[in-house]
């Protein structure tokens, strides 16, 4: 690893074993199926695909930006005041993604509400800044934001597809039953959120015993 | 290992600089986007608010704002400084059609903020918008959606006492399905308490704007400037 360091941005982009960094979040190491963190919004954003993917998206823009910035000044930061840093850098990039948001559309500010600014304490980002950005390269430290913000992206659609299935009887607002269909209103509540994630849980541990034996 | 003592002995002096320097540099990235996105989002809510007066005004053309005076009546302006303000619509003809009042209360989440067009001949609420909820989703949150609790508002009762102080009948939310009179607003069952908020937020805002409304009728009639500011 640390004879990587003296590399250039694209050299590293280049590296063999640089790719691993992108897959890991993927699959391996995925934030939420396998390493269980930034649990808050998977639960509570997660009752519709349009809410998952634009709460996981807003999460990745962060995590991006935020290991960018953590790794170019990771030899300028003090050891002593670090996590201070970190967090100060992180709440900068969830203000502009608020704002951004808010540009884009009130419609998805309104539905995502809160859950933007408690971006900040997702225990994904500030991990991600102290256990890899702040060790590596910025070539590096782009490849796993993004490898671990599409694996976070794709953990919270897989949430939020089957609630909003179930749920409301529709994926992405189009409506998927015909009419009779009675939705399962528990799904999209807080308690359908633990359901889910925990079948989707159960279904990844499944997985990874069947490969290992 | 030379290298990890010196960072252990940093002095307070590079600390402070480090975390200065780190603050400013935050600090321009987010005045930059703050100032960068401004305009956009003031268009935005602004749009957002035009469309809302449009919904539960059928068939307006034209909007004007009136802000509400000391002497309790109304002033008309382009822009609002925060005081309390209503939007008359008017159709092609210049006819005055309805008011739309912003008004809010106590759901059972947070606050509901709704938008309602008040007929000031008729004495009735001709439409509902919810502007700002955080009601649960599934259950409080079909204050929106569902179809028959928003028939409630296409001719709800809201007439005043003889000496105009206050709503003839007050209007209150009753049990799905058991709506007798035209001020009476069917609930929704498994959103009671939203319904209900709905209700009450209604019956509040008409007793306090219903009076004031029928006292400047001639001031919103009139469609053009010189007249509303005399």
């Amino acid at each position: 690893m640390s004879k990587n360091t003296s590399k250039g941005f694209f050299e590293s982009l280049a590296d063999g074993p640089s790719t691993d960094e992108f897959i890991k979040g993927l699959w391996k190491d995925n934030p939420v199926f396998v390493q269980v963190l930034g649990m808050c919004p998977v639960l509570a954003v997660s009752n519709t695909a349009e809410n998952a993917l634009a709460m996981g998206l807003a999460t990745t823009f962060v995590l991006l930006m935020s290991n960018i910035l953590v790794s170019l000044l990771r030899n300028f930061i003090p050891k002593q005041v670090r996590i201070a840093s970190y967090i100060l850098i992180i709440a900068t990039f969830v203000t502009i993604t608020d704002y951004a948001i808010q540009a884009i559309s009130v419609e998805l500010h309104k539905s995502l509400g809160a859950f933007i600014s408690l971006i900040v304490v997702n225990c994904l980002i500030l991990s991600r800044a102290e256990a890899f950005a702040s060790k590596n390269t910025i070539g590096k430290s782009i490849l796993d934001a993004l490898g671990m913000g599409i694996g976070f992206v794709f953990a919270l659609f897989c949430l939020g597809a089957v609630r909003e299935i179930l749920g409301s009887g529709s994926l992405f607002n189009f409506a998927l039953f015909p009419a009779g269909f009675q939705n399962w209103v528990v799904m999209i509540l807080p308690a359908g959120g633990f359901f889910t994630l925990a079948l989707w849980l159960l279904l990844f541990n499944v997985l990874k015993e069947k490969k290992a034996s | 290992m030379s290298t990890k003592q010196h960072t252990e002995t940093v002095s307070s002096q590079k600390m402070l600089f480090s975390m200065a320097g780190i603050g400013t540099l935050c600090a321009l990235f987010i005045v930059l986007t703050y100032e960068g996105t401004l305009p956009r989002i003031q268009y935005l809510r602004s749009e957002a608010l035009k469309q809302s007066i449009f919904k539960v005004l059928p068939g307006i053309s034209e909007t004007k704002t009136f802000q509400l005076n000391e002497d309790q009546g109304f002033t008309l302006i382009d822009e609002s400084d925060g005081q309390p303000t209503v939007f008359a619509g008017y159709d092609k003809e210049g006819n005055l059609i309805g008011i739309a009042i912003e008004a809010e209360g106590q759901g059972y989440a947070d606050k509901i903020k709704i938008l309602y067009g008040y007929d000031p001949i008729n004495k009735t609420v001709i439409g509902f918008y919810v502007l700002e909820t955080k009601e649960t989703p599934g259950l409080g949150d079909k204050i929106e959606k569902d179809e028959n609790f928003l028939q409630n508002f296409v001719e709800l009762d809201v007439s005043l006492k003889a000496d105009q102080s206050g709503l003839a009948n007050a209007v209150v939310t009753v049990k799905s399905g058991e709506k007798e009179n035209p001020w009476e607003v069917d609930g929704i069952t498994g959103a009671t308490i939203s319904s209900r908020a709905i209700g009450e937020i209604i019956n509040e805002s008409a007793s306090r704007w219903g009076p004031i409304i029928q006292q400047n009728l001639k001031t919103l009639k009139s469609n053009s400037k010189e007249v509303a500011y005399e």
